[in-house]
């Protein structure tokens, strides 16, 4: 077997997902390649060179390439695609992007955001929203995958694979990039925070949020909401987290004045660690919280704040 | 310009879904079904198009069981002007659904074809690309916001995206694939009167066959197993006790 793994980078960065990817590729076994497509790519070809069990790093280095648009990165990975019997990326949005592209240029499935590699054709994903885990098994003769990164422990940074330039240059002629407008908030994103404090309909009002705020500075936490706060508009639909709005699972995530619908909890489940403060002691949420604090809110985040 | 927008009937985000007890898929039966939420958006934003004079003609189109004509229904009536319903009792993969789909822009050559960017059941997130692909069309995935600039062949489709960390802007050639994320809009509801009328809107039925596409699933669906259930924890008497957990037991301050 031989897989390509796609890296994944930002502002000539590796970014840290690839090095999960990897980690799933080694339990399918077999020789893994890395592609590095994108302009200016020395850098990353490097630091992608020095993750452990990579054969060779295959750099496509070109503009066309540039910001990974879907239609000339997804034409590169099939024209490379005959070589393998797998390919992988991350179930980030760059990954959700291109490789179903890829699957369809080659006539196969896609098997999206897998969770655990039971052999080189069967994985486990979430279905539902999480609520559900399927296992399946792929009768395709290439495998495209896409990978959630937390689900697999990183491989370490000791290799020194060999870089191999491709010369492969896609056509496009249909698709261009405009510009890129980034976060510019110190908090981490919702998706990628290791905590998460979220609000929910107990909170009243938008203006109460700057009650969260000071928490999240101390904790360098990211600031979610749940479906019944964004509803209520007291805050913007991207703070939602839930089966409709982000999925996140950080080492910790506080849950306050919500009760804990279903669509919020298949959002935030799989948190390492949940905290629940809530005025309401038979709240849904208590059911699922490691701790749980009934309490008035307008009293306890006050409180938590002044003493972290 | 024609818009034809992808539907799919979906269990209703509300519903708490349970496994089999034979672990050989979820349990379906007599649960509420609805139109999939992103599906929503993307219906919205065709609505929206031809109310600000973009698109002439909007039509619906799912693949599914005769049921999922409720959902079409719903997407007439939310101003869709017509529907296709091409009926299958398969259990269809995205690449299967995008294969039909692909056959039906072929036949009506729209402008533009907007679809949800995942269903909640399966969560694949994968027929837009794959439709895209198919057709050697670009690809405006989780869509924030879409217009439209220039006449003829300079028109331009500019799509922002919801990429990881931010947005994202690309301009796309047309026609073009787009795929909704939440924040594209926020779906009305429809009003009784429109509700009425969409029975009487034209819903053309074929089979996957009539379009000879195949679209027997590809991967075998071994088990279904609920996730690992997460225990209830302890309720904390006061913030003081919640931070020494936190820092002493959870260790995650």
């Amino acid at each position: 077997m031989s897989i390509l793994v796609l890296a994944e980078h930002h502002d000539g960065v590796l970014s840290g997902a690839t090095a999960h990817v990897v980690a799933a590729a080694q339990q399918i076994g077999g020789d893994i390649d890395i592609l590095v497509a994108g302009e200016d790519m020395a850098g990353v070809a490097e630091a992608a060179a020095k993750l452990d069990g990579i054969s060779r790093v295959r750099v496509a280095d070109h503009g066309t390439y540039a910001h990974l648009l879907a239609e000339p990165t997804a034409a590169l990975i099939a024209a490379l695609a005959g070589d393998y019997s797998h390919v992988l990326a991350g179930a980030s949005t760059t990954g959700k992007n291109v490789l179903p592209r890829v699957a369809a240029l080659k006539d196969v499935s896609q098997i999206s955001e897998i969770v655990a590699v039971d052999s080189a054709d069967t994985f486990a994903r979430p279905i539902y929203a999480g609520n559900a885990i399927a296992t399946v098994q792929s009768a395709d003769p290439l495998k495209v995958i896409t990978v959630r990164a937390t689900a697999f422990d990183a491989v370490g940074e000791t290799g020194s694979a060999s870089i191999e330039a491709v010369d492969f240059v896609a056509d496009n002629a249909q698709s261009a990039f405009v510009k890129e407008a980034l976060a510019e908030s110190d908090r981490p994103e919702l998706g990628a925070a290791r905590v998460v404090i979220s609000g929910g309909r107990g909170m009243g009002n938008g203006e109460n949020f700057k009650l969260l705020e000071g928490i999240a500075d101390k904790l360098g936490a990211a600031i979610g909401a749940s479906r019944a706060a964004v509803d209520a508009g007291f805050v913007p639909n991207d703070m939602q987290v839930g089966q409709t709005g982000k999925i996140v699972a950080p080492d910790l995530y506080l849950a306050v004045g919500i009760s804990g619908a279903i669509q919020h909890m298949a959002g935030m489940k799989d948190s390492k660690v949940i905290v629940a403060i809530n005025k309401d002691e038979e709240a849904p949420i208590f059911q699922v919280a490691d701790y749980g604090l009934v309490a008035d809110l307008f009293e306890a985040l006050p409180e938590l704040e002044k003493k972290l | 310009m024609k818009v034809l927008v992808a539907v799919k009937r979906v269990v209703d985000y509300n519903v708490k879904i349970r496994v089999k007890p034979d672990r050989s898929d979820v349990d379906l039966t007599n649960v509420k079904m609805a139109m999939n939420p992103f599906c929503e958006i993307a219906v919205e934003e065709a609505v929206r198009l031809k109310e600000r004079g973009v698109a002439s003609e909007i039509v619906a189109v799912t693949v599914g069981p005769k049921a999922a004509q409720e959902q079409l229904r719903t997407a007439l009536a939310l101003g869709a002007d017509r529907a296709i319903h091409v009926e299958t009792d398969e259990r269809v993969e995205s690449l299967g659904a995008a294969k039909v789909l692909a056959k039906l822009v072929e036949q009506e050559q729209p402008g533009l074809v907007i679809l949800g960017k995942q269903a909640i059941d399966t969560d694949n997130n994968q027929t837009g690309q794959m439709l895209a692909a198919l057709t050697g069309l670009p690809q405006g995935t989780f869509a924030s916001e879409i217009s439209v600039a220039g006449e003829g062949d300079e028109q331009r489709l500019q799509v922002t995206r919801e990429i990881d960390g931010g947005l994202q802007t690309i301009e796309l050639t047309l026609p073009a694939i787009v795929t909704t994320d939440l924040r594209l809009n926020e779906p009305r509801y429809a009003k009784l009167p429109d509700i009425m009328k969409a029975k009487k809107k034209p819903m053309d039925v074929k089979q996957p066959a009539d379009l000879g596409v195949e679209v027997a699933s590809r991967l075998t669906l071994l088990k279904v197993e609920p996730p690992a259930e997460r225990k209830g924890g302890i309720k904390v008497g006061s913030v003081d006790e919640l931070i020494d957990k936190l820092k002493n037991e959870a260790k995650v301050l």
